[in-house]
């Protein structure tokens, strides 16, 4: 894929928006007579986002790499803010006349006369966070089939109950840039991997499946042996477990939660209600409780685009911000929402860098990154002794919240029995559902133990998915709502 | 011409392009299917447009297969240079792929005799619609939302509406387009409880613009939920009755259904396999994949891979008649294909209102939303969080939340105990509300 790095000259300028040229066919003068019409009816701001993404899946099953889905997605959003109302439209036909059509139509969210445009656009470099050692256009396809093979056969040699594989490989390389009415312009390559593993194994009449996967915004070397290894190992084991697993007795109960995914419950107990677009509007539980004690001292939550090669990282954000570590909860005490452009305005406030977009189709909205709870002062074996009857919750699906209520839900796909302070058996797919402010409240041990799930979480909102990381320490709720046998 | 028709023609003819390209670039087979689309989305809020969004877009997609071999592709970059680049490429990446003998495109005579009703799939005045009637009933029903009282802390109302075609061409005889629109409209609503803020929706959604009426109703009936949760609070769980309301039963349903496919029988995943012909829920459920319902959100006259559609018995009585089984899993499976996908499901009703249902009933919860969950199709085991209200000899008592429903598809749908006679319209899973008894319920 041809690549245009920093600014190059063209019609004779040396302009910040002339590598755009390259890819979208649209020149300097074209972005600023359309930023002149997204402005024409007196918008406050605008941006214009040029989205290119090629991405690539291959799938192995039934022990053959033969299946592959490509796709190119390219197009351009222009978006005009006034007030706290935006107008919004895209062209996925890369001509000036489209790209004005598109900016004339976002523009009638004002009504006034126009505003000005800058004199000036200045490309701004944004973080370095998932440096690459190579492009994937430069991943020759036979490489991944290799891999995609090697893990078959190290899945299917481990245990002869493995009767059923399936696997994908995914790549996907974004190039966006994005113009604002406040002369900047952004650039940013966008890499994104996965590698799912899923087996099902038979065992007499019955039969369990399991799967593991790794997820980073990284290139190929992203695939240590270790990972490989490891992945390899935690599907079959994960799949085994199964044939063991009940689901638990349902009900209240004390719940451990394993370091790493368990970061499911920060997502959605605290990290959706702290987005600034619901507490604008009153419309999230925490819309009043900013600055409030909410947890334990030990307690300390952050949403941070900042991690090196996370699948939640971002160099910007959509809208051409910085990308920054945010602090949700200091010392127990709730410290900052989620900001994007129009919450930042409204509150006073610096964005933080959490405008994000699924795609140049979509409208940027405050949104999590990578969400985890700092390391606190206990340990995991003390945590899990602490419990007499309980869960631990090892590995998870899906979450889902209601904002306002603040009620929210993590799916257990594997887990175990907390019986006087040990682990005994092993459980499986069951949901448990807490309130949000009222479970951190409940949060009453907090281990040293951080750890980022590798796996690829995507998080869903107002029908946008965006890439997110999730991590937490061991921790210990003491009481959620458990499902199961009544 | 007008520009609609050239567009149009412009495209049946790229997708009879790209198809020709692939055969004589040395693919055995190929499909092409291009989308076309707009839409305009506009919400109100605090009686000010909050959004207002205008999208087009196209895209193209193609199946190739050649040398033994298979993969899919999309682009939405539709510029014939462009377009002969990416099928190259895609055909250059196939003959990389493992060989797949069961690949093929359907037997063409499953294209044949494709219905030619008017399945009111489309409004023939899309284009007339103008963003100011869009306004103005997103005003009515916001307006009809904040008359709900003082207790109301934000209301969202939208109305969204979308216009596409979509055309197939296939190397083995399949060449035809179909047309839809879509309108939907209705408020989210979020109340004052202490420092919680209940929300709930209310929404219509239809083919035409005409299926959308009476504005006001949708953002009273939206206002009226989310006070009806004002002071929500778990109660103990145990094995209860719950009656799952029309608009939530289909979610019940579609963790089911996610057992029926040929690719989940197939790769083993499913608790369904073997049961064909067996009686596998409640002699109660008769379930229909219909696609002819003239008007309905889910009709076509072919699937998604061509194959012209047609009324299949689902459940009957209980009894599992049919599995979903596209070209690709049957050929594994060595059976002949059905469809690889519903389109409208249709729940045969029963003879007692909502309010019957819940008049029977000597304490239970009425759900009237899930929250997350999720079902393993393998072994049937679902767990999801359940709110709705309590019942008590009959009568509403107190709205509940934070509650899960767990259980086995094996056994929970014998608990089947009565099927309203009120199915829910606006998806294309019609579906009434379902009363079961003795089901685990966890809570406090």
């Amino acid at each position: 894929m041809d690549m245009t790095k920093g600014p190059a000259s063209a019609g004779g300028e040396n302009d910040a928006l002339a590598p755009i040229t390259t890819r979208y066919g649209v020149g300097p003068e074209d972005i600023r007579r359309a930023m002149e019409a997204a402005l024409s009816r007196g918008g406050d701001y605008c941006d214009i986002y040029f989205q290119h993404t090629v991405s690539n899946v291959i799938g192995l099953e039934d022990d053959a790499v033969n299946r592959a889905r490509t796709a190119i997605e390219m197009g351009v959003g222009v978006r005009v803010v006034k007030g706290d109302s935006t107008g919004y439209a895209f062209t996925e036909e890369l001509t000036p006349e489209a790209l004005k059509r598109a900016a004339a139509t976002a523009a009638e969210i004002a009504d006034g006369t126009a505003s000005p445009i800058p004199n000036r656009f200045e490309l701004k470099s944004g973080g370095r966070y998932y440096p690459a050692d190579t492009g994937w256009a430069d991943v020759a396809i036979a490489k991944k089939m290799g891999l995609l093979t090697d893990v078959n056969q190290r899945l299917k040699s481990q245990d002869k109950r493995i009767v059923k594989t399936t696997l994908s490989f995914a790549d996907e390389t974004t190039e966006i840039y994005v113009v604002n009415s406040d002369g900047v312009v952004r650039h940013d390559i966008q890499p994104m991997t996965r590698l799912v593993a899923s087996c099902v194994a038979e065992s007499g009449k019955d039969r369990e499946t399991g799967s593991y996967n790794l997820a980073s915004r990284d290139g190929w070397s992203f695939y240590t042996p270790e990972r490989i290894e490891r992945l390899s190992q935690e599907a079959v084991r994960r799949t085994l477990l199964m044939f063991e697993a009940m689901q638990p007795a349902g009900g209240e109960m004390p719940v451990v939660l394993g370091a790493g995914a368990s970061g499911i419950l920060l997502h959605e107990a605290i990290g959706h209600g702290m987005e600034a677009d619901f507490n604008r509007k009153g419309t999230s539980t925490y819309s009043t409780r900013l600055g409030k004690p909410i947890a334990e001292r030990f307690v300390n939550v952050v949403d941070d685009g900042t991690q090196t090669n996370a699948r939640g990282a971002i160099n910007v954000d959509d809208e051409g911000n910085e990308s920054q570590k945010t602090l949700l909860v200091e010392n127990g005490v709730l410290a900052s929402y989620l900001h994007d452009r129009i919450s930042a305005k409204h509150y006073g406030v610096k964005p933080t860098g959490s405008g994000r977009r699924e795609s140049f189709r979509h409208v940027p909205m405050p949104r999590m990154r990578s969400t985890y709870m700092l390391p606190g002062p206990h340990k995991k074996d003390e945590i899990i002794k602490s419990v007499k009857k309980g869960i631990y919750c090892e590995s998870f699906s899906n979450g889902q919240v209601n904002i306002g209520a603040g009620d929210f839900t993590f799916f257990v796909k594997t887990g175990y029995l907390i019986e006087d302070g040990k682990l005994t058996r092993p459980i499986k797919d069951t949901n448990l559902i807490g309130n949000g402010p009222d479970v951190l409240s409940k949060i009453t041990m907090v281990a040293d133990d951080l750890m980022i799930d590798e796996g690829g979480w995507t998080c869903g909102k107002n029908g946008q998915s965006v890439p997110v990381s999730q991590g937490m320490p061991t921790v210990k709720v003491s009481a959620i709502t458990v499902g199961g046998k009544a | 011409m007008t520009t609609a028709a050239k567009n149009e023609r412009n495209l049946i003819e790229l997708a009879d392009r790209s198809v020709e390209h692939l055969k004589k670039s040395g693919a055995k087979e190929a499909a092409v299917v291009i989308g076309r689309g707009r839409s305009v989305e506009c919400e109100i809020r605090e009686k000010k447009v909050e959004k207002l969004q205008e999208s087009a877009a196209a895209s193209l997609s193609v199946a190739v297969y050649a040398d033994g071999r298979y993969s899919g592709h999309s682009t939405n970059d539709l510029r014939w240079e462009k377009v002969a680049k990416f099928l190259d490429d895609a055909l250059a990446l196939t003959k990389l792929l493992e060989p797949d003998p069961f690949r093929q495109l359907p037997d063409p005579k499953l294209y044949a005799n494709r219905p030619t009703m008017d399945l009111g799939m489309a409004d023939g005045n899309y284009g007339a619609l103008e963003t100011s009637t869009r306004k103005k009933t997103a005003r009515e029903i916001e307006d009809a939302a904040l008359a709900g009282g003082a207790n109301i802390q934000s209301v969202t109302s939208f109305f969204s509406d979308g216009w596409g075609e979509s055309f197939r061409v296939t190397s083995n005889g399949f060449r035809d387009r179909e047309e839809y629109t879509s309108f939907s409209a209705g408020a989210e609503v979020t109340v004052r409880d202490g420092d919680k803020r209940p929300e709930d929706y209310w929404y219509v959604s239809a083919r035409k613009l005409a299926g959308v009426t009476d504005p006001p109703a949708l953002g009273k009936i939206a206002a009226e939920r989310a006070l009806s949760r004002v002071g929500a609070k778990k109660i103990p769980g145990g094995s209860m009755d719950i009656l799952v309301e029309n608009r939530a039963a289909g979610r019940l349903l579609g963790f089911f259904l996610g057992a029926t496919t040929a690719g989940a029988l197939q790769q083993k995943r499913s608790f369904l396999d073997g049961k064909l012909g067996k009686k596998v829920v409640s002699d109660k459920l008769t379930v229909t994949d219909d696609p002819l319902i003239a008007g309905a959100l889910g009709s076509r006259r072919w699937d998604g891979e061509g194959i012209s559609a047609k009324k299949m018995p689902v459940l009957e009585k209980g009894i599992l008649k049919n599995y979903f089984v596209d070209t690709y899993y049957g050929r594994k499976l060595g059976i002949d294909p059905t469809t690889g996908g519903w389109s409208n499901l249709v729940i045969e009703p029963g003879a007692q209102s909502f309010d019957a249902l819940v008049k029977s009933m000597k304490r239970g919860i009425v759900v009237t939303s899930f929250l997350g969950g999720n079902s393993n199709s393998l072994t049937g085991d679902f767990s999801t969080g359940i709110q709705g209200w309590l019942v008590e000899n009959g009568e509403r008592a107190f709205p509940v939340s934070e509650m899960n429903l767990s259980g086995n598809h094996n056994d929970f749908w014998d608990k089947l105990a009565a099927i309203g006679s009120d199915p829910w319209m606006y998806s294309s899973v019609r579906i009434p509300s379902l009363k079961f008894e003795g089901v685990s319920v966890s809570g406090a």
